[in-house]
């Protein structure tokens, strides 16, 4: 390193937000100051969707639909009133949850291709491949390639079916339960259930394999 | 509108650039929570429908949509939408503009089993009837619910209206031998009978 380089100068230049960051800053500063929205609001926002939802929420969810038929006959039938009774709540009005079940026959697998609508407020946000053009686009038209390059293979008889969330409803794929599985714990079986599983693109985890 | 947002079926943008799951963050930068926090506050607050921010990430550019971050055209339609509504005069108040209605008095069209076609229509403004079904023959699957018109909706108008799930076989909408199947939800003017 050169014995004269000049730190401090580097250091601000470090600091300097990107251009987007100012834009998000400004526009913040404007509604908190004008009192259109306050700053807890958005930091309680932020937290809710980083901390207290994810793929976490919705692999309880699964789990105990796997070990609990009275509990999947009620997610299958009426997906927000089932997961608010895991106390995953704030639906509100206008969103409606449905619940997928994968079978032998039916493989499910879930896009939006107008937007991205995913089911955060049980899932978090969704992956940032989810929102690509090139998922939107193509899961659509050709979904077993898809399924291959996230290494799901669905057999030919089995029937694939592509949910576009073109309205209010967000789905969520119940993924088949792994063979191997029996005297498990809702705890274990969480386990065993990905975000990209509940969202169609692979399947559960084997309980011996590794992440 | 035909917009480049309406993706279904479009090819050549290559393979699906997926981070591995166990290590890919919730958000990937500072500013993206803070995009995510003012789109949740602004719409509790109910000062444009869902539909209107979605419309204003259409209006953009094609080239600036395809090269944005999902977050930078979040950000582009909040100030759209921000300054649209008047937030950021001195002299105009917060008021709520959208006020949902989930409920129709008219009896629904459709019932399940009915064979429909998806209208062969393209309005210029927004809607949800993405153009890979329109013209093409499904089967109601069940009627889901009575929502606001996304048409209406757009312009803060509710105009609420039935909404069924539909099925349409994969070789109705690409010619392929596939046994797969798309599942859609339509609003009703967005299906015509077939007879």
């Amino acid at each position: 390193m050169a014995q004269d380089h000049d730190e401090g100068a580097d250091h601000v230049h470090s600091d300097v937000p990107e251009p987007i960051a100012l834009r998000v800053r400004a526009l913040q500063s404007l509604l908190v100051d004008k009192g259109v929205i306050e700053q807890a609001t958005i930091d309680e926002l932020v937290d809710r969707i980083e901390h207290r939802v994810g793929p976490h929420a919705g692999a309880a969810v699964v789990a105990r639909g796997w070990i609990d038929d009275e509990f999947r006959v009620r997610l299958l039938r009426d997906g927000v009133e089932a997961v608010e009774s895991l106390g995953v709540g704030d639906w509100g009005r206008g969103t409606r949850l449905v619940a997928l079940e994968n079978t032998a026959e039916v493989h499910n697998v879930v896009v939006c291709t107008l937007c991205s609508c995913y089911p955060w407020k049980l899932l978090g946000p969704p992956p940032v491949w989810y929102k690509s053009a090139a998922y939107r686009s193509r899961v659509v038209i050709d979904p077993r390639s898809v399924l291959a390059e996230f290494g799901t293979t669905v057999a030919d008889n089995v029937e694939v079916r592509v949910w576009d969330s073109n309205s209010e409803v967000r789905y969520v794929v119940i993924p088949e339960r792994p063979e191997g599985t029996e005297g498990f714990s809702v705890e274990q079986l969480a386990g065993l259930v990905t975000r990209n599983a509940m969202i169609g693109v692979e399947m559960a985890r084997l309980p011996d394999s590794s992440l | 509108m035909n917009g480049v947002h309406d993706l279904g079926g479009m090819q050549g943008f290559g393979p699906i650039q997926a981070e591995p799951e166990a290590t890919e963050p919730v958000f990937h930068a500072e500013w993206e929570k803070t995009v995510w926090g003012l789109m949740l506050a602004l719409s509790h607050k109910r000062l444009w429908s869902l539909d209107r921010f979605r419309r204003m990430i259409e209006m953009q550019r094609p080239v600036d949509y395809l090269q944005h971050s999902y977050y930078e055209n979040w950000l582009a339609a909040l100030e759209r939408l921000v300054v649209d509504a008047g937030l950021l005069d001195e002299s105009t108040p917060v008021a709520e503009a959208w006020t949902p209605v989930y409920a129709s008095s008219a009896q629904p069209r459709y019932e399940t089993g009915d064979r429909v076609r998806a209208v062969n229509r393209h309005p210029v403004a927004h809607t949800r009837s993405p153009r890979y079904v329109r013209g093409r023959r499904g089967v109601i699957i069940r009627h889901c619910a009575v929502e606001p018109l996304p048409e209406l909706a757009a312009e803060n108008i509710c105009a609420p209206q039935h909404v069924y799930c539909v099925r349409f076989e994969a070789a109705e909408l690409w010619g392929t031998a596939a046994r797969d199947a798309l599942y859609l939800e339509l609003f009703e003017e967005y299906l015509e009978p077939m007879s």
